[in-house]
């Protein structure tokens, strides 16, 4: 494609042709403000609804100003960023916004992360000349994983291109007509009781507070204050590398030993770490992976593939839309169930104490896993393995909420036994890591040979949909891997339609990027650059750590000699496996 | 136009076959809609969710066409529809009038029912009689010309 020549504010740049005039205007240095538009490179998700009109410019020999978002620029156009005219009807369309805006903006979840509010400030708007009807007839919609309230709605359409164009869930879709426009699931039911998977990515792209977390950090407050309570926390491992953002640490800090100490502070009687029952996730994954490669070479063609079971928003996901292959995926649990079964087993058991005694508390990258711990499964006697999740965010929030800054505190380490863990244990946290961890076990156990080289390279990455062959000693295993649950669908259909790759493990997580990129990771406001920071600084960790195995870690070789017995054993079965129901649902 | 409101397997299979008569269901919801409304006289979920499963899209996005467009219905009409013209003609001529009438003689709203299924009200933007402004049709039958005085004689036709 050849370059066309742009001129944006007296500036010249070549973009290439097919370039929007935004492009154009970032490639000239000037920061046209966006509202609607969202376009998170590496991933399907490009909102180009130009329903804001925040962007519009103003083109040479052109009548109207044009949104400069979904305008292509051709070869020659002049455009003017800020005259007169475009700051007026800038101004204009913002006041149209706020105008039916509800103005609670101290108390509302999005207070600070607001890109509406952002928005206001840069452009000075400090009164609303335009009134009229606002809307509230719209009643909040609240999930065990996020709030929807459609009074901040802004009609910019990024969580309808979020989930049917990169999720491809289809819970959400516009409604109605002008003034009553709204975005609403099927029939106005609430998301609770649609194909919804809770995976939240439209609350991380929702720019404003129309979509938020159900947060529950203040019950973690009360599970703290309470002196009958002891309180367990474990922390997945995308959280250590990015809660640092919260405290204006560069993207990709890994804070992990500052959080532990702050979580300490904070008055939590054990900090655990999610990497322990990722390690155990593989243990026990892996066996369950080696029994249905053992079953398949010897004549079982349907024992694989095998799917990946660690994310929940993905479980939901096969549970309402694949129903056929509801028998593919790992029974084992995911690790923050896997942690919490222990938790109120084993380790209440070593405590002396009954579960019931026992507040085990979850810090999440994640949504999903405020609705995982809810399932009747992970509960016993109406007692849940996991009380309560909060996302990073929430943890940030909770540690400023204590007046403990972050950055300035002493590293220390986790408590044991369930907060030791291996580098397999840390890459759950990217797309990639759960399969590679599940190999670096699965190697050594199949061949009983120590592996020639640690890092699987052929695995990572950040295309969404990607396939690899490894050598397990002459056998070569077909993996896949899929992160965003569009390119999950396609993956899935691959295999519902004969398996052409013959793969026999596949590995999803529903958020792009993995657990790195979930929604409940600190807001990335459309900067995917982020995301792979964040990356980068998991296999960092694992580089680092000392051991990178799964099945060496000690802590998990004692769990199983003194308690469990053997991975897929009577007890491991009881506590550490689940299984999955076929949900019909709009 | 009658009343259609029960939801039989005959109208489902009718439904099946235009949708398996498409050369592709590509692009065709709409036009499937149409002709789910004509066949079921209305477009409750159940029809919704059949014609999502059918063309393999969203039915939140199923729902949301049909919530958009004021021709689709998700309320079954009455045995007798009242469609008044609010277009400019009729509306200038005091059609707001007569629908003030109607609404107050059979105590429905624009797009409800009444209980006994007897009558709905639509309104519409014009039916090419404009000379005969204000207009009402009740079910085929076009009334010209009208009066809010003569509301009630029209509706009691159909009592």
């Amino acid at each position: 494609m050849s370059d066309i020549k742009v001129v944006i504010d007296n500036k010249e740049v070549l973009v290439p042709s097919g370039s929007t005039i935004l492009d154009a205007t970032k490639k000239a240095g000037v920061h046209v403000p966006t509202l609607c538009h969202l376009d998170l490179h590496d991933t399907k998700m490009v909102n180009q609804a130009a329903s804001c009109r925040v962007c519009v410019v103003e083109v040479d020999g052109r009548r109207n100003l044009a949104p400069s978002c979904a305008t292509p620029a051709t070869n020659g156009m002049v455009v003017r960023t800020n005259s007169m005219r475009v700051l007026e009807a800038r101004k204009t369309v913002l006041e149209l916004l706020i105008s039916d805006h509800p103005k609670d903006c101290l108390s509302c979840a999005k207070a600070g992360e607001c890109e509406l509010q952002d928005l206001a400030e840069r452009c000075g708007l400090r009164q609303i000349g335009i009134t009229g009807d606002a809307q509230s007839t719209y009643k909040k919609d609240i999930t065990r994983s996020l709030i929807r309230d459609m009074d901040k709605c802004i009609m910019c359409r990024r969580c309808e291109t979020m989930c049917n164009t990169v999720q491809e869930v289809g819970a959400l879709s516009g409604i109605n007509r002008g003034f009553n426009a709204v975005i609403s699931p099927a029939f106005e039911l609430p998301m609770g009781e649609t194909v919804c998977t809770h995976c939240g990515q439209c609350v991380a792209v929702c720019p404003t507070g129309a979509l938020t977390e159900n947060d529950a950090t203040w019950e973690v407050v009360q599970a703290l204050a309470d002196p009958e309570k002891v309180v367990v926390v474990q922390t997945a491992p995308a959280v250590r590398v990015a809660i640092g953002e919260e405290f204006g640490r560069e993207p990709g800090s890994i804070v992990t030993g500052q959080m532990v100490t702050a979580l300490r502070q904070l008055g939590f009687d054990h900090v655990f770490d999610t990497d322990f029952a990722a390690d155990l996730t593989i243990l026990e994954e892996g066996t369950e992976l080696l029994g249905r490669l053992e079953a398949f070479l010897g004549g079982d063609a349907k024992a694989l593939p095998i799917l990946t079971s660690c994310c929940p928003a993905w479980v939901n996901f096969i549970e309402s839309q694949f129903p056929e292959l509801i028998d593919i995926p790992s029974t084992a649990k995911s690790p923050q169930q896997m942690f919490g079964a222990i938790a109120k087993t084993y380790f209440a058991e070593k405590l002396n104490i009954p579960r019931e005694k026992m507040v085990v508390v979850s810090v999440m990258p994640c949504l999903a896993k405020k609705y995982e711990a809810t399932r009747k499964e992970f509960s016993v006697d109406g007692n849940p393995d996991i009380d309560i999740v909060i996302s990073t965010r929430e943890l940030g929030q909770l540690i400023k909420h204590a007046n403990i800054e972050l950055t300035a505190l002493e590293e220390t380490e986790f408590d044991n036994p369930l907060g030791m863990s291996t580098g397999a244990g840390v890459i759950f946290g990217t797309t990639g890591g759960v399969i590679e961890a599940a190999v670096r076990t699965a190697y050594e156990v199949y061949t009983k040979k120590p592996l020639p080289k640690i890092d699987f390279e052929e695995l990572r990455g950040f295309e969404g949909v990607r396939v690899a062959a490894v050598d397990v000693d002459g056998l070569m295993l077909n993996i896949g891997i899929a992160h965003g649950l569009g390119n999950a669908r396609a993956l899935l259909t691959e295999v519902r339609d004969g398996n052409p790759r013959n793969l026999h493990a596949i590995e999803v997580m529903a958020c792009p990027g993995g657990c790195i990129g979930g929604a409940g990771q600190p807001y990335h406001h459309g900067n995917s650059d982020i995301i792979k920071k964040r990356q980068a600084a998991i296999y960092q960790i694992d580089k680092d750590m000392p051991i990178r195995k799964s099945h060496e870690n000690p802590a998990i070789t004692e769990i199983y000699e003194a308690y469990l017995g053997k991975p897929m054993g009577e007890l491991s079965h009881k506590l550490l496996h689940t299984h999955y129901h076929i949900k019909d649902k709009v | 136009m009658v009343a259609n409101i029960q939801l039989t397997e005959e109208k489902f299979q009718e439904l099946e076959a235009f949708i398996n008569s498409l050369p592709t269901t590509k692009g065709e919801l709409i036009r499937v809609l149409h002709k789910a409304q004509n066949i079921f006289g209305y477009l409750p979920a159940e029809v919704q969710k059949f014609v999502a499963k059918k063309l393999d899209v969203p039915t939140a996005k199923v729902f949301g066409v049909v919530t958009f467009y004021s021709y689709f219905t998700m309320v079954p009409k009455g045995e007798n529809d009242i469609a008044i013209c609010l277009g400019t003609a009729c509306y200038v001529r005091g059609a707001e009038k007569i629908l003030d009438a109607i609404k107050k003689e059979i105590n429905i709203g624009v797009g409800e029912t009444t209980p006994d299924g007897k009558f709905s009200i639509t309104s519409l933007r014009c039916v090419g009689a404009c000379g005969l402004a204000p207009v009402i049709l009740v079910g085929e039958k076009v009334y010209g010309r009208i009066t809010p005085d003569m509301v009630k004689g029209i509706i009691d036709n159909y009592r």
